[in-house]
């Protein structure tokens, strides 16, 4: 398509070009009209007309007349700061920079710039008004008729119309003459307001009084016409106020703001034959070069494209939103990162890799947006000098424009030079925002083009000299002035004045958008059957759509009434025939549905990612067979529509309350969700309407699955790293060959309570440890924390505490006159950091985890790191990030220590305590389904190391007896039992022992037998099922131990299984669980994932590789009390069921987790 | 003007008033009262009386009840097509309410097939979408579809709501449902590029439906109720008119001779 974009605003007053190359004419201003046609661009400014001229260039064709060239030409403030060729010296990328360069000037930099200079023809050029007694500016112009005749070349028909409701005709408009040479008055019915000329023969015009006139007697040799025609406006009552017309067609916009096409408007018919009212309610309208539409919305006051306007259709089918997003969505970007960062606090090892890329975004984004306003200021020194000014001033208090005792012209550019600052450095909005960045440059030069061409014009000798002239402009000017200021609340378009109010009271941030006032499409060509990319932001995603709107249909738009009109009239008769009569019928399918709806924010799932206000709905419904379902909705604006996302609550698989310390947020998950690595994540307004949703929607949940009261024995239960607590109901087929359930689908609920670590067993013995060693053990109750009535078990709910220590990093770095201070490279990290050094935690920002926690220590400084330190807790070592340890050598320049802060949460849940001594790990012995096992040996690590037996379990008294202590050689941290009471353990130095000889009559066995690690690995955990032994060393590896029989349960050699793995669980049927690491998803990825292990069976123990579940900040995992025999599932086989033997294993790729 | 989504609106409410009698041959224990409902047009037969069977199980003994079925005027009722051109093709002319008789006896195997549950019901539905969507797009639709779009699709349905969005982005295809039964994919735009009316679609499905110049008006050409004009674009009706099976069924019944 042959397209060429004027795009106008108020205070650029010039054309620029946007990418695609669409011509569209834009203007913010009231006092300002533009017009575009093939070539010619004209425009009213403040009342005196200028034409643009050029020869059409090619569409977004950059006319670049300059070279790249280094510019030492800087902001005033930093005039005089550069030293030759144009460097200047820094200590270090971002820092102030100077012009000398000094001994530790350690990098320089120079700015490039490249210039870009619009040839003569391509400026505006004042054409004189026309000489009258009385002084009459023009309000309105409109140019076309080129399509009436080919020659001469370059002939244009323009109309202006005055102020007094003249209308002048511009005699002598051709090739290279674009200006015109005469004003011939045209003689009216009425006083006219607005005129508007189509590319060919058609020139519509609006009364005073709100009728239209129509011109008449157009042809090639009299373009000028011969008399009008009067039509009456659409609605009786209703005055016309705005028409455009194109090459058959005819828009009006009445006083109300409603649309009307006229029909049967043509070359013979000018006047057409009836109006048809069209949905929406424009301020204004525009047709451009093939009688395509646009408009701007009287309610938000964007610009709208009528969609689907063809030949044969020429009144279209919708209006849609031209989505120009504006340079506040960067700023905002940012913000989002950080609360990404701190949405994500919860998801602990994903977010540290989100945040890392969010980080370079957002480093991206700003330093393009800084390099946008670098070029900005340095192009107008003049306009530099106001920014701040300007950005201080208070809204109520704008810069006052100085107004010259010269002539209109400079008030102009005087004019334009004051509002360009605020234009440039904060509402770049009125810029399309694919304007190419160099591109603003030349910009930013040709705003003063106008003024000093038009100063040099020979053809305005009158006009501008004239002093009467002049000061009409000038009240004009001032009046738009104040009038801006005044009607800032309510237009907040107007020109500068208004874009301060927009910058600095802005409440909605980037939901806003500029208020447009005034579009023309005038040179815009638009095939009516291309895809239009410019609406892709808007429009739905579905391609569908825009095929079907791609298909004309040649009905006409009488015709397209009739039989609509049909339709509308037969289906209401239907309705009055079929149900009017009938109401008092029952309805066949009655529901009993219920709503709840309410406020939250939503992690919006496009970029950039933030939260957004949402409307949340669940709908409710109990089917015909009792069976209770539901549906949650949440409805979002993306880009002025209206959208919205569901989930069916019958699908939704966890509800995770998310730590986060500033706002009450939890994710929502489906399975297709966990496979994305990508929840819902919503937030809540307060603490309590959070738990209230997250009670309704586990509830809805359980209900949908049928899944009440407390967990059964064979649960499978998980933590997260904010210490919840969540139970999986095992489905038969969890564990079965070939084809077990997938993970993903696995449902969690919540029960109360806050822990670090789970172990259970399949008599329903449960005991918990939490982060402040505390041992707990499961009452047999469910609910509890913020589930109430039928949610919760009355009796078994306690009050539980628990206490963990929040840590911040103090940092330093040696410096060789004053040692360690506090004060780092540029380049370093915060002196008060979190472990990664990224984010910034000093004393007193860091806040507890979340608001539930409060602080119950002070500050104090932790010596138990990994490493060690010295005695005042510092940690050295050469630079950061690095490996540190706890003494000073020469090559250590920087140290670091932790503090750590305790803080304290108190909640509810099905536990009681055990005490009195503090606990790290317990294991219980793992029942087979049918065990006749009655004292249930449970083994611990104690807080210090000791191995401790537990005396008196039973599944009726789950807490025990007594505690009998098992004799070491060194402190223990991690113990596992199997079903055949084979007890390993891991030694804090990181080999494995096994304990000999334990029994039902020697439960503490007799001695240790010392097992080897893995070469060079440290272990961390074992854990045993029925006869698998499986550890996980330090740096994340799954060993499993080989050659364990009978006779020699100690087994041979350790046989690497897989890598990214964090925890593992082996159950009773020798399932084997893991925490892995890191799992990407398709949208995300996820630390702390829950997977289980495919093909395990008695003859293949190690599986082959992983299904991927719930994941994203789950620290621990228990299968242990899933004893339940899968069903044996046969596959059916067409030659011999029987034969088929052994089952045939699914044939899947062995891959370690995240591999 | 109305908008268009006020067809969808009037498409998806639409409910026809019903009677269910007793058939005269089932034996009772008492007289049974005739019940009265407001069916879905564009639901199924069998998902929507489950109250009619309860109600009319309450005066018969269990051993003599089978499957049930519904017969209007001697023609069984086949529960697979839409309730709505059920009612176009046999009652529309009639008064109402449709007075529908139950039976629980003599299942006419020849005439209608067996739905001992929903399942079978939402299995035919979403082969209908499938059957659909394969004339229309080569299957690319439902293929991309997510289960739970189909779910989607199926959950609206029986639970009689209205603002399930149609998914399927319909582009035309149309069945004609009378007997015969025909079953086409019919474009919506001809090759030359203009768009086919539904006079068009006639003209080559069903010539006989269209009334020629000076001739008595024998066929009455039905959608939901409604008789659009011929020239109504096929494009728009399949948008607009077409059942959640995203079929476009057109009733051409006999205009009634009295």
């Amino acid at each position: 398509m042959s397209t060429r974009l004027t795009f106008l605003s108020a205070t650029r007053r010039r054309p620029t070009r946007i990418k695609g190359g669409i011509p569209l004419t834009v203007s913010q201003s009231v006092c300002c009209r533009a017009t575009a046609g093939s070539g010619v661009t004209s425009q009213v400014c403040n009342t005196n007309l200028w034409t643009a001229s050029s020869s059409p260039p090619a569409a977004g064709s950059g006319r670049a007349t300059g070279m790249w060239m280094k510019t030492l030409r800087e902001s005033p403030q930093r005039k005089g700061c550069l030293c030759s060729q144009g460097w200047s010296y820094a200590i270090d990328f971002p820092a102030t920079y100077t012009k000398d360069k000094k001994w530790n000037s350690c990098v320089r930099r120079r700015r490039w710039l490249r210039y870009r200079r619009y040839k003569a023809m391509d400026t505006w050029a004042k054409i004189p008004s026309q000489q009258t007694t009385l002084p009459d500016p023009f309000s309105d112009i409109s140019c076309g008729g080129w399509e009436i005749s080919e020659e001469p070349r370059g002939r244009l028909s323009l109309w202006a119309v005055s102020l007094q409701g003249k209308v002048w005709f511009r005699d002598g408009i051709y090739h290279h003459n674009p200006e015109g040479s005469l004003w011939e008055e045209v003689f009216l019915p009425g006083e006219v307001i607005q005129i508007s000329c189509g590319p060919g023969d058609l020139v519509w015009a609006v009364l005073w009084e709100g009728q239209l006139i129509v011109r008449e007697g157009i042809s090639r040799d009299c373009p000028k016409g011969s008399s009008w025609a009067v039509v009456e406006s659409p609605s009786p009552d209703v005055g016309a106020i705005h028409v455009a017309v194109g090459i058959n067609v005819v828009w009006a916009v009445t006083k109300d703001n409603k649309v009307w096409f006229r029909r049967g408007v043509n070359s013979h018919n000018p006047c057409g034959s009836g109006w048809i009212g069209m949905v929406g309610e424009m301020i204004t309208i525009n047709v451009g070069l093939n009688d395509q539409v646009w408009a701007i919305n009287c309610e938000d006051r964007a610009v709208y494209f009528r969609q689907g306007v063809t030949s044969s259709e020429l009144s279209g089918k919708t209006w849609k939103a031209i989505t120009v997003p504006r340079d506040g969505d960067r700023s905002h970007s940012s913000a989002s990162a950080n609360s990404l960062q701190s949405a994500g606090c919860y998801f602990c090892g994903e977010v540290r890799a989100q945040s890392v890329v969010s980080d370079a975004e957002s480093d991206t984004e700003k330093g393009s947006a800084d390099g946008a306003s670098c070029h900005a200021t340095s192009t107008s020194p003049e306009s530099f000098v106001d920014a701040p000014t300007d950005s201080s001033n208070p809204p109520t208090d704008p810069p006052k424009p100085r107004i010259p005792k010269v002539t209109s012209d400079s008030f102009i550019s005087e004019l334009v030079s004051d509002r360009e600052p605020g234009k440039s450095s904060r509402d770049t909005g009125s810029a399309p925002p694919a304007v190419p960045e160099e591109e603003s440059i030349p910009g930013e030069g040709e705003v003063k083009a106008p003024c000093a061409g038009s100063a040099l014009s020979p053809s305005q000798s009158g006009g501008p000299l004239d002093p009467q002239w002049s000061n009409v402009d000038l009240e004009e000017a001032q009046q738009a002035q104040t009038v801006a200021v005044q009607d800032t609340a309510d237009t907040c378009s107007l020109s500068s004045v208004a874009t301060y109010t927009l910058a600095m009271e802005d409440p909605y941030g980037a939901d806003e958008h500029p208020l447009w006032a005034w579009v023309s499409g005038g040179g815009c060509s638009v095939d009516s059957h291309s895809q239009l990319n410019w609406f892709n932001f808007s429009m739905n995603s579905s391609s569908l759509v825009s095929s079907v709107q791609s298909m004309s249909l040649s009905v006409s738009p009488a015709q397209t009434a009739a039989w609509r009109r049909q339709i509308f009239e037969q289906l209401s008769e239907r309705t009055k025939r079929e149900m009017d009569n009938f109401r008092h019928y029952e309805q066949a399918v009655e529901q009993s549905v219920w709503v709840k709806k309410g406020t939250m924010q939503w992690w919006r799932d496009w970029k950039p990612h933030k939260w957004i206000d949402v409307h949340f709905a669940l709908e409710q419904f109990s089917g015909p067979d009792g069976n209770k379902d539901g549906i949650l909705f949440i409805y979002y604006n993306y880009y002025e529509e209206k959208k919205y996302l569901h989930a069916f609550i019958n699908e939704v698989t966890i509800l995770v309350p998310v730590l986060n310390d500033s706002k009450h947020t939890f994710a929502i998950y489906t399975p297709e969700r966990t496979k994305q690595r990508w929840p819902i994540r919503l937030a809540a307004a307060t603490e309590l309407e959070m738990h209230d949703w997250l009670a309704l929607l586990s509830v809805s949940c359980c209900d949908s699955r049928g899944i009440h009261g407390p967990p059964s024995k064979q649960a499978i239960w998980s933590i997260t790293c904010k210490g919840d607590i969540f139970i999986s109901e095992p489905s038969p087929g969890l564990e079965a060959m070939p084809y077990p359930t997938p993970c993903d689908q696995m449902f969690w609920r919540q029960v109360g309570g806050h822990l670090r670590v789970v172990e259970c067993n399949s008599v329903g013995i449960v005991w918990g440890i939490g982060y402040d060693h505390t041992a707990w053990v499961h009452t047999g109750g469910y609910g509890g924390g913020f589930f109430q009535g039928l949610a919760s078990s009355t009796d078994n709910i306690y009050t539980q505490t628990d206490v963990k220590s929040v840590y911040i990093y103090e940092n330093q770095r040696w410096n060789p006159v004053t040692g360690y201070t506090n004060r780092g490279l540029p380049t370093d990290r915060y002196m008060w950091s979190d472990a990664s050094g990224l984010h910034e935690c000093t004393k007193t920002n860091t806040k507890p985890p979340s608001p539930q926690w409060t602080w119950v220590s002070d500050w104090a400084i932790d010596y138990s790191v990994s490493g060690g330190t010295d005695r005042e807790g510092w940690q050295f070592a050469a630079d950061f990030p690095a490996s540190y340890h706890g003494y000073k050598t020469m090559k250590d320049f920087v140290r670091r220590r932790r503090w750590a802060r305790k803080c304290k949460l108190t909640t509810t849940g099905p536990w009681q305590e055990i005490p009195p001594i503090p606990l790290s790990d317990v294991t219980i012995l793992p029942c087979t389904a049918q065990s006749s096992v009655d004292v249930i040996p449970v083994w611990a690590i104690s807080n210090k190391g000791d191995v401790l037996c537990r005396l008196g379990v039973t599944a009726l008294t789950p807490a025990g007896s007594s505690w009998l202590h098992v004799g070491t050689d060194q402190p223990f941290k991690s113990i596992s039992i199997g079903a055949a009471s084979q007890v390993w353990a891991i030694a804090r130095d990181g080999s494995a022992f096994y304990r000999g000889s334990v029994s039902a009559r020697s439960p503490a066995g007799d001695c240790w037998y010392h097992i080897p690690s893995p070469a060079k690995q440290k272990l961390k955990q074992v854990s045993v099922g029925r006869t698998s032994v499986y550890t996980v060393d330090e740096n994340g590896n799954l060993w499993y131990r080989q050659g364990v029989t009978p006779s020699y349960p100690q087994g041979s050699s350790w046989e690497h299984i897989s890598n990214n793995v964090r925890k593992v669980s082996v159950g009773p049927l020798d399932q084997v669980w893991i925490i892995a690491d890191k799992v990407q998803g398709s949208h995300s990825l996820s630390c702390g994932t829950v997977c289980h292990r495919l093909g395990v069976q008695p003859v293949e123990p190690k599986g082959q590789s992983w299904d991927y579940g719930i994941g994203g900040g789950w620290d621990h995992i228990t299968v242990r009390g899933n004893s339940v025999e899968p069903p044996r599932l046969r596959l059916p086989s067409l030659t011999d069921p029987s034969s088929r033997s052994p089952v045939p294993v699914r044939n899947t790729e062995v891959n370690g987790v995240g591999n | 003007m109305a908008d268009d989504k006020d067809v969808l609106r009037d498409v998806w409410f639409g409910r026809i008033p019903t009677c269910f009698t007793l058939n005269q041959d089932e034996v009772t224990e008492r007289e049974a009262e005739p019940y009265y409902l407001l069916l879905p047009r564009v639901s199924y037969l069998t998902l929507v009386t489950d109250k009619v069977k309860k109600h009319f199980l309450k005066v018969m003994r269990a051993e003599d009840v089978e499957e049930m079925w519904f017969e209007y005027e001697g023609t069984p009722l086949k529960w697979h097509y839409p309730i709505g051109v059920l009612f176009d093709l046999h009652a529309s002319n009639n008064v109402l309410p449709w007075s529908i008789t139950v039976h629980f006896k003599n299942f006419p195997d020849h005439d209608l097939l067996h739905c001992p549950s929903n399942s079978v019901i939402e299995a035919h539905f979403m082969s209908s979408i499938k059957e659909a969507d394969a004339l229309k797009h080569k299957s690319q639709v439902v293929n991309d579809m997510q289960k739970k779009d189909h779910k989607q699709l199926w959950m609206g349905l029986q639970n009689g709501e209205t603002h399930t969005p149609p998914i399927l982005k319909r582009r035309p295809q149309t069945t004609m449902s009378d007997r015969p039964f025909i079953q086409k994919l019919f474009r919506p735009v001809s090759p030359e590029g203009s768009a086919h009316s539904l006079g068009d679609l006639l003209k080559e499905m069903y010539p006989d439906a269209i009334t020629n110049d000076g001739e008595q008006k024998r066929y009455q050409v039905v959608i939901h109720g409604i008789e659009p004009l011929l020239e109504t674009p096929l494009q728009w009706l399949s948008e607009h008119l077409s059942h959640p099976d995203n079929f476009l069924h057109i009733c051409v019944i006999p205009v009634p001779t009295d």
